[in-house]
């Protein structure tokens, strides 16, 4: 009798082990099967009638603050049912949604979308325009930046919930240690970036390691359009005059390394806001909560001033992040989801979420004394959302993301991320970005120039 | 056995030339530091869980990876808190783990040891393909199908449920690969004649006879589907949506992603202190288990 010895059992084990390691590409391709839509329009006294007949929603958002909002609503709807589900933050939550819409079940009531990606589900006709619903007479209740951010075409495919005004924030000990004057324009903001790393080779005036949205924010306060979208026909352009604007200042920075090596979101940059190593962050206005609860060494240390700017005395800005609730064209009870959109971003949501710490988009909010007067304990006490609203009322306007900008992020990495850490130039590597966007685009049947 | 031979072995003299070396006599010091850097290599995340599970939020960032903060020790308030957070989601994820392991481990191993044995000791038709398709099924990892599976569970209304995440769970081409070769090699087909001479029906023999002489495999199968399905998190990932069905590894790194939400409630200190809540079932299930595996095999190599 041949012995199975422990030997051979371990052969085997490795085998095992190493076939699980071969991991697959999750292939979330778009959605193209449109339902059509119902045409059917919906009335406030419809939605009226649904919240108050009841029902089951399912909401899918990784939105924080959104909790408090479903345990009010219910308390007001209380023949509402709402299932609320994080089913991933962000590109994750999308690849599920696609699953979801590619396999015809399983499709929420409700689903988060990001303004980036918004288009994408609107022109994949998988979202539903809600001016069927009447949308469209919210308008002026909603700041102009993020309400630009949820049209696509003649419609409306979602209700902005919060957005990201830019700002600069600061770590104001390590300015004053260094006597160093908070940049007003980029061009400051590079001497800055030298005297602060010739006085601490450890510290750096900001992180960067490629971020595909921090970049695209840059070119839009800086004035450039690269992405116009007219139905199907596309342009990008990523070497106009604002793009160039951005190259300038930003190829200096990667090339006298006055940029920290570190990824946004990372625990090091948790730990870099915290301990002074990463001296800015120029950002959207919903980063205060992350200050508070990531890096609560930096309290008291950080200030926010208005973002620099592209030409001295200037007071333009833009948006970065934030969020829109959407509607899926599968919905089960559209009716009954458009009343929850209305009650959590536009109704008595907003001021639960602003409570708990979100950055609203609706104007009542933003105009608010108690809320323009909220001094920030981890900002020193300053009054910084005075800062955040003068920032959402300057928004350059006119920009719009492609229709295929959650691909075109995904692949920012492999070509404009190359000039971040090689000797890529900055605009080689947008040129590369603006082939690849540009060659996918055609290969989903759009025109693009 | 050779007798050993008493004498003792410090003063060498005694040492007859006749007696083979013994294996204790062979050291190496090159062996001795490659196992030894091995067992750093491996320990140190280990050490580095341990650490820094005792460290508040702030403590992590400011104190040095591989040592204590000075002066906070917070592993009791991070165990504590990991529990509470979110209404105690953490216990439901660990509940959802331990119920997806025994039904999903256990049957699959189970089924690998019942279709190893039949593969192994009986004839039938198709039982060369049989073979092919398993072996060909080894080589395929499960994540490559779970989004055809998750489309395929979707069609059948199966998805966010237990089942999603059990079913696929309970095929383990490697486990009935394995049992296959085992069973072919540790029980003699005489054994399995002889009890049918003496009357026994198929499945008194299966239960009577061959799973106690299969210990040992069956062990080392359960050891390692029970690591797999564990430590499962692609297909739990895409087919779950709703976080009360989640298990450990989905539900912690749903915690770790709030980090990179806007607002979102930054928590590497409960993130750290749930993944080493999580490693310590499995510990002790390896612990407890390598006793079964390491006498069995000895068993087996010891010929009467």
């Amino acid at each position: 009798m041949t012995t199975f010895t422990r030997r051979r059992l371990l052969g085997l084990a490795a085998l095992a082990t190493a076939t699980t390691l071969t991991l697959a590409a999750c292939g979330g391709g778009d959605d193209d099967s449109s339902s059509g839509t119902s045409g059917t329009t919906v009335s406030d006294a419809d939605v009226t009638a649904a919240l108050q007949k009841g029902g089951n929603l399912t909401v899918w958002a990784w939105e924080p603050t959104l909790k408090q909002v479903v345990a009010n609503f219910q308390k007001t709807y209380p023949n509402v049912k709402i299932n609320l589900v994080n089913a991933g933050t962000g590109n994750d939550q999308y690849t599920a949604l696609q699953n979801a819409f590619a396999a015809g079940s399983g499709i929420p009531d409700v689903a988060q979308i990001e303004y980036y990606a918004l288009p994408q589900f609107a022109l994949g006709k998988s979202i539903t325009d809600l001016n069927q619903m009447g949308a469209s007479s919210l308008k002026a209740d909603f700041s102009p930046g993020p309400w630009a951010s949820v049209q696509s075409g003649s419609g409306t495919f979602g209700l902005p919930m919060d957005s990201g005004p830019m700002a600069m924030f600061y770590n104001k000990d390590v300015f004053d240690k260094y006597k160093i004057t908070v940049p007003t324009t980029w061009t400051e903001f590079l001497d800055a970036a030298r005297k602060l790393h010739a006085a601490d080779p450890k510290a750096y005036i900001a992180n960067d390691t490629g971020d595909a949205g921090f970049v695209t924010s840059l070119i839009w306060q800086a004035g450039g359009k690269p992405y116009q979208v007219d139905g199907t026909n596309v342009t990008i352009n990523l070497n106009d005059a604002g793009s160039q604007e951005f190259v300038k200042v930003w190829q200096a920075l990667i090339s006298e390394k006055l940029l920290a090596p570190i990824s946004s979101w990372s625990d090091q940059w948790y730990q870099g806001l915290g301990n002074g190593s990463i001296a800015t962050l120029n950002t959207g206005a919903w980063m205060p909560a992350n200050f508070t609860s990531g890096a609560p060494a930096g309290s008291g240390k950080w200030r926010v001033a208005a973002l620099p700017q592209w030409t001295a005395g200037g007071t333009a800005s833009a948006e970065n992040g934030g969020s829109s609730l959407a509607i899926p064209e599968k919905s089960s009870n559209k009716a009954l989801a458009y009343g929850f959109l209305k009650y959590a971003n536009d109704g008595d949501g907003v001021q639960t979420r602003v409570d708990n710490g979100a950055f609203p988009a609706t104007v009542k909010q933003l105009d608010s004394a108690a809320f323009l007067n909220t001094e920030f304990k981890y900002f020193g006490g300053q009054k910084a959302n005075e800062i955040f609203a003068a920032s959402s009322k300057n928004v350059t306007p006119g920009w719009s993301y492609l229709p295929f900008q959650v691909y075109a992020n995904s692949i920012f990495n492999d070509s404009v991320g190359k000039a971040y850490v090689s000797s890529t130039p900055l605009a080689d590597g947008l040129k590369a970005w603006q082939d690849q966007s540009a060659a996918y685009g055609k290969e989903q049947g759009f025109t693009v120039k | 056995m050779t007798t050993m031979v008493t004498a003792p072995e410090r003063t060498g003299t005694h040492k007859s030339p006749l007696t083979p070396r013994k294996p204790r006599n062979r050291k190496s010091v090159v062996l001795t530091l490659v196992t030894g850097i091995a067992l750093i290599y491996s320990l140190i995340p280990l050490v580095w869980l341990l650490i820094n599970s005792t460290k508040t939020q702030d403590g992590l960032a400011s104190s040095f990876g591989l040592w204590f903060d000075d002066g906070h020790f917070a592993l009791w308030d991070n165990i504590r808190e990991t529990l509470t957070y979110n209404d105690g989601i953490f216990v439901r994820w660990l509940g959802n783990t331990l119920f997806y392991v025994i039904v999903g481990a256990g049957g699959a191993t189970f089924l690998a040891v019942l279709a190893g044995y039949g593969l192994a000791k009986f004839d039938f038709p198709g039982k060369k393909g049989v073979f092919a398709i398993v072996i060909g099924a080894v080589a395929v990892p499960g994540t490559a199908l779970a989004v055809p599976t998750f489309l395929m569970f979707s069609k059948m209304g199966l998805t966010n449920t237990p089942w999603a995440v059990i079913i696929p769970s309970l095929i383990t081409p490697f486990g009935l690969y394995l049992m296959w070769t085992f069973t072919e090699q540790a029980i003699p087909t005489e054994i399995i004649e002889a009890a049918r001479v003496d009357g026994a029906g198929e499945f008194r023999i299966f239960f009577r006879l061959a799973v106690p002489l299969l210990a040992p495999g069956i062990v080392t199968v359960l050891l390692f589907s029970m690591v797999a399905t564990w430590n499962n998190y692609f297909l739990p990932l895409i087919m779950l949506k709703d976080p009360d069905w989640y298990p450990l590894t989905v539900g912690l790194n749903a915690w770790n992603a709030q980090a990179q939400t806007a607002g979102g409630d930054v928590v590497f200190n409960l993130v750290i202190t749930g993944s080493m809540l999580t490693i310590l079932p499995l510990l002790a299930a390896f612990l407890l288990l390598q006793r079964y595996w390491q006498s069995g095999l000895a068993a087996g190599s010891v010929k009467e």
